[in-house]
């Protein structure tokens, strides 16, 4: 075969790659088989570039009930029930039509879910988009939001939580990021496998057509750059009523036993589900391609083989469970069609009017070659870190007017126009809601336990130094559901990387997996499941490298769960993690406070581990023996943000007894890590000073919950109304008000 | 209290409705699939939330011609007590059980939000136990939720108390703010004239246990109960 350049950069493979598949098969493949290892081997399907890092992360723990990796989510066994969690990106697809690429995204982690015989029963997010006052990224922010709603709501599954972020970076590249929680029962659990030669290939739910051809490949993974709009064909389409009767029908299956293997069909479509299930069972697959029921009549093996249409599944059944299987699927309206069967050949053969079109061995096309990404710090990285800010002067206005800055900040401020298009109460397990602490709490149901989850990543931070950036984010998710009181059990990360071929981009991924990997041996928090994305840049700028982890922890008595909001008149507030105002101009390094008010994104980022694990385990403590009322950690905006939000959401004032002396602006709105306000009664100040003190964690006493307004010193003051009005409604930014560029 | 709920393909309220009338206040009650006819067993038919078969077209307008709906109009015409909540208040419109239409909310948009509900009526079977005279407070979860209906419809139904919940502040004013789709007076739930037939946007469900923010949505169930346990 006379292979052309065009042809590989279409399959996102390399010469080389293509010499080492012709030379390990022996021969030339065809256009169809050269198909089906430009999927596989793609970066989205094979991991190419991110294996060997990846298998660097921790991923051990006494509640895993499957490997990580060898399924498709992580589970983790709660006693009786177990939870199951990944991530995933869909970002070409939404940076290309975003109502569709985001609406696909959600449907195709739920799917992924549901290969676990898992009910899904929470969505989060995690977006980044350029700033809203773009026309193109108000326009793709809109399209995210509207997508993720459509088909949220849709299939019954609340969207509990999440997180937004808008800078230049991602101006031509948005991040859609989509995270779902299931729970199962462990006898329950299904697997992706085949089974014993003779088994039935069972494809269900939707017909196959044209779209999302290349998905994995082409737009997955390789950067884009000019004609984008040619790229729609290769977004899917997604219909949420087919995903809600397939979960249903599928969930009803399993419930039945009458089945031997589950797989979802997502990058790569037919080809990588089947041939990763033979892969994992060690067995070879027939597939008679004319069989596939399609929308039009069109399609050709090739097509076939690779469409990304949505809502299908695969189940593998035995010959005497094929009719069962059929009734369960015809009920919910579905067809389940017998398109091939499992083999002992170790190979996956595919025919079209008897005649093969295919025949490649199984662990060819599940072993792509592995490349080492490793880079050395580039220069200009150095010169951002070494930026010495404590040379910055401190704002002439008043703390109050920064404040009200950094609040209007669209990246600090409420994202209620954008989850209350999603509903949050469906499934009637919801404690905290978003918007009302730094996790979202499910209760569940029959027992006195819940779950808290959070999704979190902070690009600037990893940019401004990768490998502490990743750690923060690990740190940053762990501490976020700890102020709810709960334990951190486990992880899914999504890496949202540049180039991996360029030295800067593999710098950055080599050293934020360190640091998320460093970060979670240290919380003892295995990473059971993720999806790697990388070629994020367009027009020739990379991305911030934007690791996302999502957490999962266990609250053992949903009673006592803390939400961020003040609650009643003189209580005490407590910042814990310092024992005085800081005054280090390095927390300012990464900062909203020092992008919004000095224009600059610099500096060093750290954070100490052992103080962290530490803060959180006492929040925990303190939280599980009742003593506190709220507690939020400070983060983006710094600890008079934090402050603000928590005044905002109680409907109550706060006054500080004590200011800082000079530098106010590194006090309130430095983001130093491992800092959380938490709010209480007086009468437990004792009992909780004496814990925190035999804990050894350093805090200080800064103010008292009451009145109206926020009082900071003797001369600012401002009512919880007006932090209220400048915190909400500005996304999205009104039209006739702000600047909307091209 | 025998309670059925029905199940169309996209229904998604159907577990909650059932973990509340179950689970929450022990009552008998079963799925009945939109293909099932026979509905003699029941005191009470539940008709839940959802995307009934996806309401790509307008919600309600395909679950209108399924089987069961043939039977529910009958047990409604035999004076059953039928409650439809959001979807199901949607399919009572478009299957002439109750009178005007839901819209696509003023904004546009999807909402998931708590709302405060004036109880306008205590003399209906689903109302009659609610001893509160504060709003119920109970969330939203619609794209579709802004009840019209022709002006002199209106004046019937306001004139003959068929008006049973309104949007409200948490203090009881009826306001165009708290209005969240822009229903024709504020309207969140009507009952058809026989006073057996309910249809709210809002979802009562959603709001039975504490722990879930509030449990006002009880009432409206415990009203159900106490009407059938004659």
């Amino acid at each position: 075969m006379n292979i052309t350049d065009k042809q590989l950069n279409e399959l996102a493979l390399s010469k080389s790659e293509y010499q080492l598949i012709v030379k390990q098969l022996g021969r030339e493949p065809n256009n169809l088989e050269l198909g089906l290892f430009g999927s596989l081997w793609s970066e989205h399907c094979g991991y190419k570039h991110s294996k060997l890092l990846i298998k660097t992360l921790p991923s051990e723990s006494d509640r895993l009930l499957v490997e990580p990796g060898v399924e498709n989510a992580g589970v983790i066994d709660l006693g009786g029930i177990a939870v199951v969690m990944k991530v995933e990106s869909h970002n070409h697809p939404s940076a290309i039509e975003p109502y569709e690429g985001a609406a696909t995204g959600v449907g195709g982690i739920v799917r992924d879910i549901l290969a676990m015989g898992a009910r899904p029963i929470a969505l989060l997010n995690s977006l980044r988009f350029g700033p809203l006052t773009e026309q193109y990224s108000n326009r793709i922010f809109k399209g995210v939001v509207s997508g993720i709603s459509a088909y949220g709501n849709c299939i019954g599954v609340p969207d509990v939580g999440g997180e937004i972020g808008f800078s230049k970076t991602y101006s031509g590249n948005p991040l859609v990021n989509a995270m779902c929680i299931g729970l199962v029962d462990p006898k329950y659990m299904a697997r992706a496998i085949t089974g014993d030669p003779g088994n039935v290939l069972l494809l269900v739910g939707a017909d196959t057509g044209k779209d999302g051809i290349h998905g994995a490949s082409g737009l997955a993974s390789q950067t884009f750059e000019e004609g984008r709009e040619e790229l729609r064909p290769t977004v899917q389409v997604g219909n949420p009523f087919l995903e809600k009767v397939l979960i249903e029908a599928c969930l009803e299956l399993v419930q039945t036993g009458a089945y031997v293997g589950l797989q979802d069909l997502g990058a790569a479509g037919l080809t990588s589900a089947s041939v990763e299930c033979a892969s994992k069972s060690k067995t070879g697959l027939e597939i008679d391609i004319d069989s596939v029921p399609l929308r039009e009549k069109t399609l050709s093996p090739y097509e076939i083989m690779l469409s990304e249409s949505q809502e299908r599944m695969l189940v593998i059944a035995t010959p005497n469970q094929v009719a069962q299987v059929k009734d369960i699927f015809l009920k919910w309206g579905l067809d389940a069609t017998k398109i091939g069967i499992v083999t002992d050949t170790r190979n996956v053969i595919i025919k079209s009017a008897g005649e093969i079109q295919a025949d490649i061995p199984v662990e060819l096309l599940t072993n792509p070659p592995l490349y080492t990404v490793d880079g050395t710090k580039p220069d200009w990285l150095s010169s951002l870190q070494s930026s010495d800010l404590s040379k910055l002067s401190v704002p002439k206005s008043r703390a109050v007017d920064t404040l009200l800055k950094l609040l209007s900040s669209h990246n600090v401020s409420s994202k209620k126009w954008v989850y209350e298009q999603y509903d949050h109460h469906v499934q009637t397990n919801t404690v905290i809601e978003p918007g009302q602490g730094d996790a979202a709490v499910l209760r569940l149901k029959n027992s006195t336990r819940g779950i808290a989850t959070s999704i979190d990543g902070n690009g600037r931070l990893c940019f401004l130094d990768p490998e502490i950036g990743g750690a923060i984010a690990v740190a940053e998710a762990c501490r976020n559901i700890s102020c709810t009181g709960a334990i951190p059990l486990a992880l899914t990360d999504c890496l949202n990387f540049g180039n991996p071929e360029t030295n800067d981009v593999a710098f950055q991924l080599n050293r934020s997996v360190k640091g998320i990997g460093r970060a979670a041996r240290k919380f003892n928090v295995p990473i059971v499941s993720g999806n790697v994305s990388l070629y994020n840049e367009s027009y020739g700028q990379s991305i911030y490298p934007t690791p996302v982890i999502g957490a999962l922890g266990l609250i053992k008595d949903i009673d006592k769960v803390t939400g961020s909001a003040f609650a009643t008149e003189n209580d005490l507030v407590f910042l814990l993690g310092s024992d005085k105002f800081d005054n280090d101009s390095n927390s300012l390094a990464g900062s909203e406070f020092l992008e919004i008010i000095h224009g600059l994104v610099e500096g060093q980022p750290s954070i100490d581990l052992d103080l962290e694990y530490d803060l959180q385990a006492l929040c925990r403590k303190l939280i599980s023996k009742g003593l506190i009322k709220s507690a939020h950690d400070i983060s983006e905006g710094g600890l008079l943000s934090a402050i603000a939000e928590s005044c905002i959401l109680g409907h109550i004032g706060f006054k500080m007894i004590e200011c800082p002396h000079n530098r106010w602006d590194i006090a309130y709105f430095g983001e130093r890590q491992s800092q959380i306000i938490v709010s209480l009664s007086p009468i437990n100040k004792t009992n909780i000073m004496s814990i925190v003190k035999s804990d050894g964690i350093p805090f200080m006493e800064i103010g008292v919950v009451g009145g109206k307004t926020l009082d900071i010193g003797a001369s600012e003051s401002i009512t919880v109304q007006t932090l209220t009005d400048y915190w909400h409604d500005n996304i999205p930014p009104n039209q006739n008000n702000d600047n909307i560029t091209n | 209290m025998r309670t059925g709920i029905v199940v169309f393909p996209g229904t998604w309220s159907d577990k909650d409705c059932m973990h509340v009338l179950r689970d929450v206040l022990n009552q008998s009650t079963e799925y009945i699939w939109h293909q099932e006819t026979d509905l003699s067993k029941y005191e009470c038919i539940v008709i839940p939330g959802g995307f009934s078969y996806g309401d790509y077209l307008r919600a309600g307008a395909i679950a209108r011609f399924a089987p069961v709906m043939k039977s529910i109009t009958d047990f409604a015409n035999n004076g059953g007590l039928v409650i439809g909540i959001c979807n199901g208040f949607q399919v009572l419109c478009e299957a002439g059980l109750l009178p005007g239409v839901l819209m696509r909310n003023d904004h546009l948009k999807f909402r998931c939000e708590w709302v405060n509900l004036k109880i306008e009526t205590a003399s209906t079977p689903f109302t009659k136990s609610i001893t509160t005279l504060n709003p119920l407070r109970v969330p939203i979860s619609h794209g579709e939720g802004q009840y019209y209906v022709s002006e002199d419809t209106l004046k019937e139904l306001e004139r003959d108390d068929q008006i049973v919940f309104r949007y409200c502040e948490p203090n009881g004013d009826v306001t165009k703010e708290s209005n969240p789709n822009g229903s024709v007076n504020n309207i969140a739930g009507i009952i058809n004239s026989n006073r057996n037939v309910l249809g709210m946007m809002p979802h009562p469900e959603k709001a039975c246990e504490d722990i879930l923010g509030s449990s006002d949505g009880l009432s409206i169930f415990q009203s159900i109960i106490n009407s059938t346990d004659k």
